[in-house]
């Protein structure tokens, strides 16, 4: 499975809600098919999209936020598997897309290349439910899934470790990040967006 | 019964709370028993009890961009275990950043493993060029976290208040 065409799969769904991702290929293949005002894309601070989620999920119970995830970002943030399942909100999908290397760096392997299970990891840390996926059809139905369980799901799909060309896109980081603000703020009455 | 000053911390909360700080992130740290027990006891606020400081990084980015303002709680060895985040998540993306951080190793300090961290703290802040000032005294708690919060969201940027033995510890 590529990723570009597991993302293409549910990018109906990544529409619908509050979308956080990891740098690198995941956020510049999601740019590629459409970015929008609800997409967030974490360039940097490697492990802590699942945490920025997290910490959304938490704000905004009655919004659905689905974390883009990657084997070495997770990683490098393994601790945070474990808030993630002591706080377990309904409202948080965790994706992980594994290919196994760090892909943007040149494609070194990661320890999942050598036996480390990231779902396996997630279960024993007490993420409610997780699973590994390996192929597009499995993928597509294990998110569709995972959202209308509302439950608190970490979803390791085995992706291809290849990706575009190039990572750097025309969004500006702070442009995606004040557009995002807004639109999460939007219509509330404490808008730290536009009024202070 | 622990000497951590339960009044000061008390001070502290609801200076917090004054500023309208709905949501903290915290890891454990002798300091900051008492307050993390008022965040746990208050139905106002959510408390995110971390496995590692760095990780309040992102949560508080995750609230702040919903409109929800948050508090860090750590000790200044959680400082240092969160660098690569504040820098490259709070910094990048021009978060506004509240972070108490108990400053352990200063004059008065007994514990032999907390007086490297001591040390370093304040040339860390400086480096980084997080805005820092020091509560030690209880007549200054309100307004200087109420003005700590005022510069971080005018400025969008992540400052600091360090906790001192002088206020947290009743028999310094």
């Amino acid at each position: 499975m590529k990723r570009l065409h597991a993302l293409n799969a549910i990018y109906p769904r990544l529409q619908e809600h509050v979308v956080v991702t990891i740098m690198g290929a995941v956020a510049a293949e999601l740019q590629s098919i459409g970015h929008r005002p609800n997409f967030f894309y974490l360039q940097h601070a490697m492990g802590l999209a699942s945490s920025m989620g997290l910490g959304i999920a938490l704000v905004k119970p009655e919004r659905q936020v689905i974390v883009l995830d990657g084997d070495g970002s997770v990683l490098m943030n393994l601790g945070g598997l474990t808030t993630l399942a002591r706080y377990r909100p309904k409202n948080l999908l965790h994706i992980v897309f594994d290919n196994e290397s760090l892909l943007s760096v040149g494609g070194f392997p990661t320890a999942t290349s050598t036996g480390s299970d990231l779902a396996g990891i997630a279960k024993a840390a007490g993420v409610p439910r997780t699973m590994t996926v390996k192929t597009l059809p499995e993928f597509a139905a294990s998110v569709d899934e995972a959202l209308s369980a509302g439950v608190l799901t970490t979803i390791v799909a085995k992706v291809e470790a290849v990706g575009p060309s190039a990572f750097v896109t025309d969004l500006g980081l702070l442009e995606n990040r004040f557009q995002f603000q807004r639109y999460l703020t939007r219509g509330s009455d404490d808008n730290p967006g536009t009024t202070r | 019964m622990s000497p951590v000053s339960t009044a000061h911390s008390r001070l502290i909360y609801e200076a917090l709370k004054a500023s309208g700080i709905r949501l903290v992130s915290a890891l454990p740290e002798t300091w900051l028993v008492h307050l993390i027990r008022m965040a746990e006891d208050d139905p106002e606020m959510i408390l995110v009890r971390l496995a590692k400081e760095e990780e309040g990084v992102g949560i508080s980015a995750g609230a702040h961009l919903a409109g929800v303002k948050s508090a860090m709680l750590m000790q200044n060895h959680g400082l240092l275990a969160s660098i690569n985040g504040i820098v490259s998540c709070a910094q990048l993306y021009r978060i506004p950043l509240l972070m108490l951080i108990s400053h352990r190793g200063e004059f008065g300090e007994r514990d032999p493993w907390q007086t490297e961290g001591g040390a370093v703290t304040e040339e860390i802040l400086r480096s980084l060029r997080i805005p820092f000032v020091y509560l030690d005294r209880a007549d200054h708690v309100a307004h200087r976290i109420a003005k700590g919060q005022t510069l971080a969201l005018s400025s969008n940027k992540p400052v600091a208040l360090l906790l001192c033995r002088d206020l947290m510890w009743e028999d310094s």
